[in-house]
């Protein structure tokens, strides 16, 4: 096993752009086990963490740091973005890219990626061109490419946003499985109850700072703030 | 009028008798025009990706200087190159002058500017999309360029068939620096401004009807060598 | 059969075949206009074994080219470039081939009535007068110089005209093209005018003055300029053109049963 990532530490992080600040200053430390869920209004800076924590936001002040070296850091972690991105190549040639780009052979790469492409039941659809599937294949096909690296560390910018219950269902059974594989999972949702299922600690992001930062039973069972409270009950936070 | 249908009525036998003059001008006109589409691919396609997955300092000057030699006149790029290749000039020891070598380096230059602006204006636009998921991805900068170039061959296609289409259609570089000689460096074109020199119309007309096949012919054998595998659309 | 296209497409670019000894003669358009080349060159090629690849330009860029020794040698029609040539130390000689002439051509209404013009100053006198349009070439080429000199004589200078006068600034088809276009008058050699597939309604108007005669030399570019040059290959097509035959050739030349030039070389 390589050397631990965790903890992740964050002191005063802050991103800006345009002389308007996304997200922070934040302070947070984040520990090894399971699965951290970000919730918070629209626009509250739930993307904008998640992308500085993964490190393609560069940040304007404040410091981030993995227990490991950086590079390695960044190898050994991935990411799925809210609206995927399809790679103008076949199904079976996207999942493989990522084995690719770290020199695995196009044979083994595309065998690996057949697989996963059963997996989340894309197998008969190998040579399709993955920009014309649905909504939901299309997220499905963005996490088998994020997980094939196996990575240590899997950020999810609401992957079933937009999704209907079958995908959204068939989404999560993959993330539990991986989670229980030992993968770390942070993930930002809209959806409560997916919150709530999945969800280890909780991260409530308001205005682009940390508000609220629990364990999940806590912080569904009461939470300490009047914002969060308001939040939960469904009502418009600003 | 009568010259349109004159010079029809010419290409149709010039092109059914298989005319050895023609053949022949014909076939250096794809030999040169193919070969400096081949090189100026080479230089445009790498550069254009390059330009739009690299912020370097004189990137922006780089873009406008690109798009500013887009519509230099063929005439002077040919009187550059001549000055460069005549005896007199730096390069005059390698006597390429008034050879069909000649003519590809100043086609090359024509197209390259076209190639890769038409190239980077797409290939920008795909960087758009896929920025963060390669960054994301840990892709150094030549895999960035690579996948680019791979996933944006379409585009890219179009962009070089719009570079053959100028390059065959030129004829104030070539005439220039090949001279248009007989049996070494005539070609469609500067064949058609010798006959229309001759006030021959017809006959330059039956040449141009030749050229505008040989465009589409190509055109369609350069998209039907790109077709992939599947029935791809991307 | 992609393959097979690609193949072709491949051999396609790497062929360039191993020729016959080449030389390169820079040729007024003219002299190529006539037609006469295309009688030469395939007996030059079978007499000398020479691929002799001709250059077609105007005066001012065949000299140029010559200066610059981007060809072996020069054939013109412009005797004080010649002598400037020569002058320069760029040609090692010249020599006197030919001659043909040049002619008057106008609409067949002819307004100027150069028709009955006693000499070409005469008729340059009665189109400036009546300021009917006319083509120059306006290319610094042969013809061009002559039309100034024939100018000159007639005591007119060009700078001075009305919108009537168009330097096109083009070779001799080109400028033909011009003058059948716009109805004008223009000078052409007898060679080109008679060569012209497009004459339209001009009409030939004037011809036979003497100063009109146009005569061609031969002048090979100087190896002590340019040691590169080809001097043997250009001495053994000298002794051609100047042979017997191609005076045959050269006075047996005919377009419509009217002979262009008349050979004058000292043998």
């Amino acid at each position: 096993m390589a050397e631990p990532m965790f903890p992740l530490v964050a002191e005063q992080a802050q991103v800006r752009r345009r002389g308007k600040v996304l997200v922070g200053p934040v302070d947070l430390t984040l520990q090894g086990q399971g699965t951290t869920i970000v919730i918070g209004p629209n626009g509250a800076g739930k993307t904008s963490l998640l992308k500085m924590l993964h490190g393609i936001l560069r940040m304007n002040g404040g410091d981030l740091r993995w227990a490991c070296p950086m590079a390695e850091a960044q190898r050994r972690q991935a990411f799925v973005f809210q609206s995927p991105v399809m790679m103008r190549r076949s199904v079976v040639d996207n999942i493989a890219y990522p084995l690719q780009l770290i020199g695995t052979k196009r044979k083994e790469a595309r065998a690996r990626a057949a697989a996963w492409a059963e997996r989340i039941s894309l197998g008969d659809a190998l040579d399709r061109p993955a920009t014309l599937l649905s909504g939901g294949e299309r997220q499905k096909l963005a996490l088998a490419r994020a997980l094939i690296r196996e990575p240590d560390v899997l950020f999810l910018d609401e992957p079933c946003a937009s999704l209907d219950g079958r995908a959204t269902r068939e989404i999560e059974e993959i993330l539990q499985q991986t989670a229980s594989e030992g993968t770390r999972l942070i993930m930002s949702t809209h959806n409560m109850g997916q919150a709530q299922r999945l969800a280890d600690e909780v991260i409530f992001v308001l205005q682009g700072r940390i508000h609220e930062f629990s364990p999940a039973v806590e912080f569904f069972s009461g939470p300490r703030t009047a914002q969060a409270k308001a939040f939960l009950r469904g009502d418009i936070v600003e | 009028m009568a010259d349109l249908l004159d010079g029809m009525v010419r290409a149709f036998w010039l092109l059914v008798t298989l005319d050895r003059d023609l053949v022949e001008i014909t076939l250096r006109s794809l030999q040169v025009t193919l070969t400096a589409l081949a090189i100026a691919a080479l230089i445009a396609l790498p550069l254009a990706a390059l330009l739009s997955v690299r912020r370097f300092r004189l990137r922006r000057v780089t873009i406008a200087v690109l798009n500013a030699l887009m519509g230099l006149p063929p005439v002077v790029v040919g009187l550059i190159v001549y000055v460069f290749l005549s005896r007199s000039g730096p390069l005059g020891v390698l006597g390429l002058l008034f050879t069909p070598t000649a003519m590809i380096i100043a086609q090359v230059i024509i197209i390259v500017p076209l190639i890769a602006s038409i190239a980077h204006q797409s290939l920008r636009e795909l960087w758009s999309d896929y920025h963060d998921l390669l960054i994301s991805m840990n892709a150094t900068q030549s895999q960035r360029i690579k996948a680019l170039l791979w996933d944006g061959r379409r585009a890219l296609l179009t962009a070089a068939l719009a570079g053959f289409g100028r390059a065959i259609g030129e004829v104030g570089a070539i005439m220039v620096v090949g001279g248009n000689i007989d049996h070494a460096t005539r070609v469609l074109t500067t064949a058609i401004a010798l006959e229309t020199g001759k006030g021959d119309f017809a006959m330059a007309l039956g040449l141009g009807f030749v050229l505008i096949a040989l465009a589409i012919a190509v055109n369609l054998a350069i998209h039907w060598l790109g077709h992939t595998e599947s029935e791809g659309r991307w | 059969m992609k393959q097979m296209l690609l193949g072709a497409f491949a051999s396609l670019m790497l062929s360039g075949a191993a020729l016959a000894e080449e030389m390169k003669l820079a040729v007024t358009t003219s002299f190529h206009n006539s037609g006469l080349a295309e009688v030469l060159l395939p007996e030059i090629k079978a007499d000398l074994d020479l691929d002799l690849q001709l250059l077609v330009v105007g005066t001012g860029q065949a000299i140029r080219l010559g200066e610059a020794g981007d060809v072996d040698a020069i054939l013109v029609h412009s005797q004080r470039a010649e002598e400037k040539f020569l002058a320069g130390g760029y040609g090692s000689h010249r020599r006197e081939i030919m001659y043909n002439d040049f002619v008057f051509v106008g609409p067949g209404s002819d307004e100027a009535g150069i028709q009955e013009a006693k000499d070409a100053a005469a008729a340059l006198q009665s189109i400036a007068e009546v300021g009917a349009p006319f083509v120059s070439r306006g290319d610094d080429s042969g013809t061009h110089k002559k039309e100034l000199s024939l100018w000159a004589a007639a005591n007119l200078d060009p700078q001075g005209f009305g919108a009537w006068y168009r330097a096109v600034g083009a070779g001799m088809g080109a400028a033909l093209n011009t003058a059948a276009g716009m109805e004008a008058y223009i000078i052409a050699d007898r060679a080109s005018w008679l060569n012209f597939g497009n004459k339209g309604n001009l009409k030939l108007l004037f011809a036979g003055d003497p100063v009109l005669f146009n005569q061609y030399a031969y002048l090979p570019v100087s190896s002590d300029k340019h040691p590169h040059v080809k001097t043997e290959l250009a001495q053994q097509l000298e002794a051609w053109l100047t042979s017997d035959k191609a005076r045959d050739l050269i006075n047996g030349y005919q377009i419509e049963g009217e002979a262009l030039f008349v050979f004058n070389a000292q043998q």
